[in-house]
């Protein structure tokens, strides 16, 4: 066997091409690009909307104008032209199923080589699947299990026709319409998403997941997820994607918010793997996410990422920790490879008394792609005994990447505990010696090592999804992580 | 009329009373445009996020020195390390004051920056290194248009400076409100050796605002040790521009002690112009009622094989409020480079606060890079350990302070620099004890 050496590597990787790069052609009902006060009442009343949320993206729209896009980031990138894009897409075949056989069987196989067909679902992994092609939900399984417990979990849509009350009274809290350009951009013309609640006292028994997909041509996906775990419950949820090969740029632009009241605790998974653009940077989906977390007394949530897609990656999945003795928590891996960019941490905001807050990040950049962790720990004057831990570490694979840490610390208490601290290295030369004495080929003692990093945020993954993920970082890496 | 508009109307003026045709005056006349384009620094400015100027830019400063007041030595022997025998440039409001000084020119060059300036013999060393290594930034600029007067420190090829030379600029009570822009340029040769000390004092209750920049070059293998000292009074703020280019096998440290003044702030850069490069940089910052203390390094790997330590630890009590902003960049090609920084903070009030920014940015795959940054209190059991065999609370508290900051002072060459900041440290502490336990 020839010597497999750096450079091979490094070879493999360039020309390793997107794996899931395929592109399902379903005739689609879309919207003329461009985006006004039109289009926004039109997606409303497509989605036959109630007036008070008509209004709510109006106003959204009305703040979005008057806004700047972020120019803070440690990321470059050719602006999206917000009036070429088309703000809304439906598959065009009827919105809901009775079975599996109605849905379309292009669709189907799309799902099949992605590898979640929905009977296996169904049938191995306890999954409740609330499957998003482009905006519409079009199938949603396990309801009925999950009806006799009094959770509610569909699609925001149906939730705003449904449960209006509880959508009224949430959505927007935790992340108000004003609160940055893409939030704000999100509230004006979100397509669809999920809502999830849970009822006081109920224990979620599977985990819930969501799959986007990009799946039209010139079509952003504007996500929106609402999750409220109600006094007392439990719920882990899931979200994980994976997008078609295209050319131009796709914009993401997704809003989630968490809201755990006193004694709740929500988990939140992502595994995100869009399209990171080819070996030259061209093309890849921008990715600017909002996600952030209210807790209540005694509540936590925890945060848990993949990063693996996407050409620009720009999001914070963030806690307020409002209530006493709240808990929040950030689990994350960015892997960038070729020419893609990740701006991406966490912000935890210390309100209440003996909050705790956790943050593991880990970046491994590779090729000539640029990986920055970008934090805040915010201590409250009124939050007292507050804790906080921070590790964010950073391996480089190769000398044209880069690795950024930009933590910001703000203490105003003096029972603050605060520890911070980052890590730059490279896979150690003596680790792989290691690895190559015992018989362990440079590529497999590479997978190891990358796996061992990771480990930490890995293990954090629910079971279905750890495997998954694992499987998205040694295609992210492949060559470098057999 | 804003500072800003005073500064760039007195731009002439000051211009008028130098000498024109000095070589300096274009980089004088570029870096005041720099300065209008810009104008002070807001807290718009990432840099600036948590340090305000407002406050400190309202006064209506005089601008241009009067003639030196006379001061007697015994008046201000305390501010020196007197029990030294040491090189003095001493400027009392901007001015030099020769009856204070002890300068020379026997081997080295101890002198003044208006001598350097103007004279021809000095030519070469400003035209290669004047304004060579400050940025163009607005504050660094604003004293590149002004400046006139500081210290200028050459020392040449294989000399070991048998004593420090120490830098004090005192301000007096003449004017209601007084800014200084001293520069400082000190170039020191191959295998050269030199020890600084430098101080900053107000003499009077009125405001005062110093706008200092020191350019700092250090040659191959040359040793540079640097001591800044600041305690000064509740009505003086200091922004202090410090920029230090090296070159290969060079050793610079600096350490900044921030114990004083309404508003510190202190902008270290380093830039590691070639291999085997070592850089430190150190501080202890103990304030308390509304001062404010920010300290903004860089440290930029140019080349291979280099190292930078980075050590600051801070205590805030009162109202007071803190800011470290620390950034390392790593160049592509400065491979095998290994950057170390540690930011401690000790919070003793709510009222205080501490915000403070760790950056890494990193280009090349074969460095060791790390930072790590706490706030924290003091250790209960060890507070407990040492009540219960009889030390009062409050030396307790001191003792634990000072053995918190103590690692930053451990790294202190001169024994008596040593001396004098322990003593600074217990006074600031309020208690009466020499911590030579």
């Amino acid at each position: 066997m020839s010597k497999y050496t750096e450079d091979d590597l490094r070879e493999e990787l360039k020309t390793k091409e997107y794996e899931y790069g395929f592109y399902t052609d379903i005739e689609s009902d879309t919207f003329p690009n461009g985006l006004n006060e039109d289009i926004v009442r039109a997606i409303s009343k497509k989605k036959e909307e109630p007036d008070w949320m008509t209004e709510w993206r109006l106003e959204a729209f009305r703040v979005w104008k008057e806004m700047a896009e972020p120019e803070w980031a440690n990321v470059h990138y050719e602006k999206p032209d917000f009036q070429a894009i088309s703000y809304y897409s439906a598959p065009n075949s009827k919105p809901k199923y009775d079975s599996l056989d109605e849905v379309d069987p292009e669709l189907l196989a799309t799902f099949e080589k992605l590898g979640i067909s929905l009977d296996e679902q169904k049938k191995l992994a306890g999954v409740a699947m609330d499957v998003v092609v482009d905006s519409v939900s079009v199938a949603t399984t396990f309801k009925k299990t999950l009806g006799e417990k009094g959770i509610i979990f569909m699609s925001i849509s149906e939730a705003i026709k449904e449960h209006p009350e509880l959508v009224k009274k949430y959505i927007g809290t935790v992340v108000p319409q004003k609160d940055n350009f893409y939030a704000a951009l999100n509230s004006a013309v979100f397509s669809d998403g999920s809502f999830c609640y849970i009822p006081k006292g109920v224990r979620c028994p599977m985990e819930l997941s969501t799959y986007f997909r990009i799946n039209q041509a010139g079509t952003g996906q504007f996500e929106r997820t609402l999750v409220i775990a109600d006094e007392g419950s439990y719920v882990s949820y899931l979200e994980g994607c994976t997008a078609p090969s295209r050319d131009e740029n796709q914009l993401h632009a997704a809003v989630v918010e968490l809201i755990a009241l006193d004694d709740a605790e929500i988990k939140y998974s992502t595994v995100q793997n869009w399209y990171p653009g080819n070996a030259e940077g061209k093309g890849g989906v921008y990715n600017f996410v909002t996600k952030r977390g209210l807790c209540e007394k005694n509540a936590k949530i925890s945060w848990t990422q993949v990063e693996t897609g996407s050409a620009v990656t720009w999001k914070y999945p963030s806690c307020v920790l409002k209530g006493d003795n709240s808990v929040g928590e950030f689990y994350s891996i960015a892997v960038t490879n070729n020419y893609q960019q990740a701006d991406t941490g966490t912000k935890m905001i210390h309100l209440g008394k003996n909050t705790k807050s956790t943050i593991i990040s880990k970046g491994i950049s590779a090729g000539k792609s640029q990986n920055s962790y970008r934090g805040l720990v915010q201590i409250s004057s009124r939050a007292d005994n507050a804790r906080n831990f921070s590790q964010c570490d950073s391996l480089l694979m190769g000398n044209e990447c880069g690795a950024h840490t930009f933590p910001y610390i703000e203490a105003k208490n003096k029972s603050a505990q605060i520890e911070h601290e980052a890590t730059t290295s490279k896979i150690g030369e003596d680790q792989i010696f290691y690895c190559n004495q015992r018989g362990i080929d440079t590529e497999k003692a590479i997978a190891l090592i990358v796996n061992g990093f990771s480990k930490e945020v890995l293990n954090k993954l629910p079971m279905e999804f750890a495997v998954e993920a694992q499987k998205l970082l040694e295609i992210s890496l492949e060559g470098s992580v057999g | 009329m804003d500072l800003k508009d005073k500064l760039v109307s007195s731009f002439m003026a000051f211009e008028n009373s130098v000498d024109l045709d000095a070589p300096v005056h274009d980089v004088r006349s570029e870096a005041i445009k720099s300065f209008e384009d810009k104008g002070f620094p807001t807290k718009r400015n990432e840099a600036w996020k948590y340090t305000s100027l407002n406050t400190v830019l309202k006064h209506d400063y005089s601008v241009f020195p009067k003639q030196e007041n006379a001061l007697e030595y015994s008046e201000i022997k305390k501010y020196f390390i007197h029990d030294i025998d040491s090189y003095k440039i001493v400027f009392v409001n901007g001015k030099y004051s020769s009856h204070l000084s002890q300068t020379t020119h026997d081997g080295i060059d101890v002198c003044l920056m208006s001598a350097a300036l103007t004279k021809p013999k000095y030519r070469l060393i400003i035209e290669n290194y004047f304004n060579k290594a400050a940025t163009k930034d607005s504050l660094s600029s604003l004293n590149t248009a002004f400046s006139q007067e500081g210290a200028y420190i050459h020392i040449p090829k294989n000399k070991v400076v048998e004593k420090p030379i120490q830098i004090l600029h005192f301000s007096t009570g003449n004017e209601s409100a007084l800014m200084l822009q001293p520069r400082n340029l000190i170039v020191v040769d191959e295998n050269s050796h030199v020890q600084i000390i430098e101080r900053h004092q107000s003499l009077t209750e009125n405001p005062v605002l110093t706008n200092s920049v020191t350019e700092i070059f250090t040659n191959k293998r040359a040793i540079v040790d640097y001591y800044k000292i600041q305690n000064d009074n509740h009505k003086a703020s200091l922004i202090d521009n410090t920029f230090i280019k090296q070159k290969r096998e060079s050793h610079a440290s600096v350490h900044t002690f921030s114990f004083g003044g309404q508003l510190t702030r202190n902008n270290l850069n380093f830039y590691q112009e070639g291999e085997r490069i070592d850089s430190t940089l150190k501080g202890v910052t103990i304030i308390g009622d509304k001062q404010h203390v920010d300290h903004n390094t860089l440290v930029h790997h140019i080349e291979p094989n280099c190292e930078s330590h980075q050590d600051y630890k801070g205590i805030f009590s009162d109202k007071s409020t803190g800011v470290f902003n620390g950034k390392v960049v790593v160049d592509k090609i400065a491979q095998k480079t290994n950057a170390f920084q540690a930011n401690n903070n000790i919070l003793l009030s709510d009222k205080a606060s501490i915000n403070t920014k760790p950056q890494l940015e990193i280009f090349a795959d074969d460095v060791k890079c790390s930072h790590g940054c706490t706030i924290g209190q003091l250790d209960e059991s060890a507070m407990f350990y040492m009540r219960s065999r009889g030390i009062p609370e409050k030396e307790a508290k001191a003792l634990l302070m000072f053995a918190f900051s103590n690692n930053v002072l451990d790294s202190v060459k001169i024994p008596e620099i040593k001396q004098r900041i322990t003593k600074i440290i217990a006074n600031k502490l309020g208690v009466n004890i020499g911590f030579d336990l």
